[in-house]
């Protein structure tokens, strides 16, 4: 990198970043067309990303729920519309903070590890072992993860939807005193099946953004122990990132093709 | 055959091969010897093609490896095994599935005759009954035959020794080095052996040539290279440092500065 362009590494390292993971995008896609890993790893990634994952999603929707009824019920209390509370909660949840909260505990749960592993492998020499042995890496550490990400984030996120508006519901039919059969009435009159296909497709990007960047992140970490530790860290801090820049776009791609005021 | 013309490479700014000519050929085995961090695992990856030069050319069997599609690099790869200095085996598989890696890959054959290649290729390294074992919870050298085991379960034409005897006790260095020679000489296959070893190059080699700052220094067979009066050639067989090293040693020792220093304020 010549002097004057290392002033500029703040804006080139994240622009480096972007290319690189496009790049593995691609060629991710390429692997998925011709030879699928094996079964044994693929099952192994589906348990770690999707099995092992389920308690710290499921807690992370529960509580969520319940904050959001317990803050909702407190404003809408004023102008007396506490029914719409079921409402309130239904939507958030499975259009946005479903979504969200899946996606960002699962960078900090799964990307890091995916980091970790891959980087751990990248500097003993292990994908070197791969190539050498005439496999490809993509195929092997890369496919297996993306596929379980993409295909076990939007379940994730039903499950957390699911929960998170099981737990507003006992806060305000239970304690707060809140009709049960508004509750319930008003939260299906505002969710559809487009609601729920929008925070399902939602997360699918995200788990997709997590699987790729955290394996790019492997991929190139730097020699030694310290290198895989701040490999795991950039790989969360910039999943994180990109799951909050992403959903505003998303949101707004999605409102394009189905206005909501219309 | 194998041939590398005028390879030159740079890593981290620092110009590492500078012109890097050699020749190996068929069945014969090379050792290439050098100082720490010269350049040697750097030129072994070239000749496998999992780095590529900046410049010059990498030929095996007469085809330039810098030209190939990854496909035709993958299938010239099938030709080769490659120990790590590390060994790299996959943590996360046992030792039978790391040894019938590339059998899984590669070959289609009934699992009872992978069970045996397996099995016998273990027993070529003197291991048996650690199939079901994981990589952590083998010793290094253990380690290291598994390696030299899985290196070998293609039955290669070409196996690349990545400094194999780095990190084990003299005994167990004999023991790899005696498989390397057994190998070379049961299954016919071209050597090269990267080491600053010279216990293991002398025991290994049919031809030896020295990488120093960049280029082959020397290459010839193995009485030539141990009876070179070429200072740096000798030094480096004999592991005797330079005046100048020595000097730097002394010249940097702690107590002489600070006595200097005291010195000088009391000035």
């Amino acid at each position: 990198m010549s002097t004057g362009l290392r002033g500029f590494r703040f804006l080139l390292n994240p622009l480096q970043t972007a290319g690189g993971v496009f790049l593995l995008f691609l060629e991710t896609l390429k692997s998925a067309f011709g030879l699928w890993p094996r079964r044994r790893i693929l099952v192994d990634q589906f348990y770690l990303i999707g099995y092992r994952s389920t308690p710290v999603v499921l807690t992370t929707g529960f509580f969520t729920g319940m904050v959001l009824a317990v803050q909702s019920f407190n404003q809408f209390r004023r102008v007396n519309i506490t029914t719409m509370v079921g409402a309130v909660v239904g939507v958030s949840m499975v259009k946005e903070l479903g979504p969200v909260l899946t996606g960002l505990m699962l960078a900090g749960r799964v990307g890091a590890a995916i980091t970790a592993e891959i980087g751990t492998m990248h500097v003993t020499e292990q994908v070197d072992a791969l190539r050498a042995m005439a496999a490809n890496p993509i195929r092997f550490l890369v496919l297996p993860r993306v596929m379980a990400a993409v295909c076990l984030t939007p379940i994730l996120t039903l499950m957390a939807d699911f929960v998170g508006i099981l737990g507003g519901s006992l806060i305000c039919v239970g304690i707060l005193n809140v009709e049960w059969h508004f509750y319930y009435v008003n939260m299906l009159d505002w969710l559809s099946v487009w609601e729920i296909s929008v925070g399902c497709a939602k997360s699918s990007c995200f788990g997709l953004l997590i699987a790729l960047i955290s394996a790019y992140k492997g991929l190139n970490t730097e020699p030694g122990a310290a290198g895989v530790g701040k490999a795991a860290t950039e790989a969360v801090v910039t999943s994180c990132i990109m799951i909050l820049v992403s959903d505003f776009f998303l949101t707004v791609m999605f409102q394009a093709i189905k206005p909501e005021w219309a | 055959m194998l041939e590398i013309r005028n390879l030159h490479k740079h890593l981290g700014g620092k110009h590492v091969l500078r012109g890097v000519n050699l020749k190996v050929e068929t069945g014969e085995a090379l050792v290439i010897i050098g100082g720490s961090g010269c350049g040697k695992s750097v030129l072994l990856k070239h000749v496998l093609g999992l780095m590529k030069p900046d410049e010059g050319e990498v030929l095996v069997e007469g085809r330039d490896i810098g030209k190939l599609t990854e496909r035709e690099l993958n299938d010239l790869r099938m030709k080769f095994g490659m120990l790590f200095q590390g060994g790299a085996l996959f943590d996360s598989m046992t030792v039978y599935d790391n040894v019938a890696f590339a059998l899984d890959e590669h070959e289609k054959m009934p699992l009872a005759q992978k069970q045996e290649i397996v099995r016998k290729k273990l027993a070529i390294v003197g291991l048996s009954k650690v199939e079901n074992m994981f990589p952590g919870d083998l010793s290094g050298g253990m380690k290291k035959r598994v390696a030299l085991a899985r290196a070998i379960a293609t039955d290669p034409e070409y196996v690349l020794y990545d400094e194999p005897t780095t990190g084990l006790d003299p005994i167990m260095s004999d023991v790899i080095n005696e498989l390397i020679v057994k190998l070379k000489k049961t299954l016919k296959i071209t050597t090269i052996v990267v080491t600053h070893d010279m216990a293991s190059a002398r025991k290994v080699a049919d031809r030896m040539a020295m990488l120093h700052e960049g280029t082959i220094r020397i290459h010839a067979k193995p009485d030539e290279i141990f009876a070179s009066t070429d200072e740096v050639v000798a030094n480096f067989i004999h592991g005797r440092a330079s005046q100048e090293q020595l000097k730097e040693v002394w010249e940097y020792e702690g107590i002489e500065q600070t006595e200097g220093r005291e010195g000088q304020k009391a000035d």
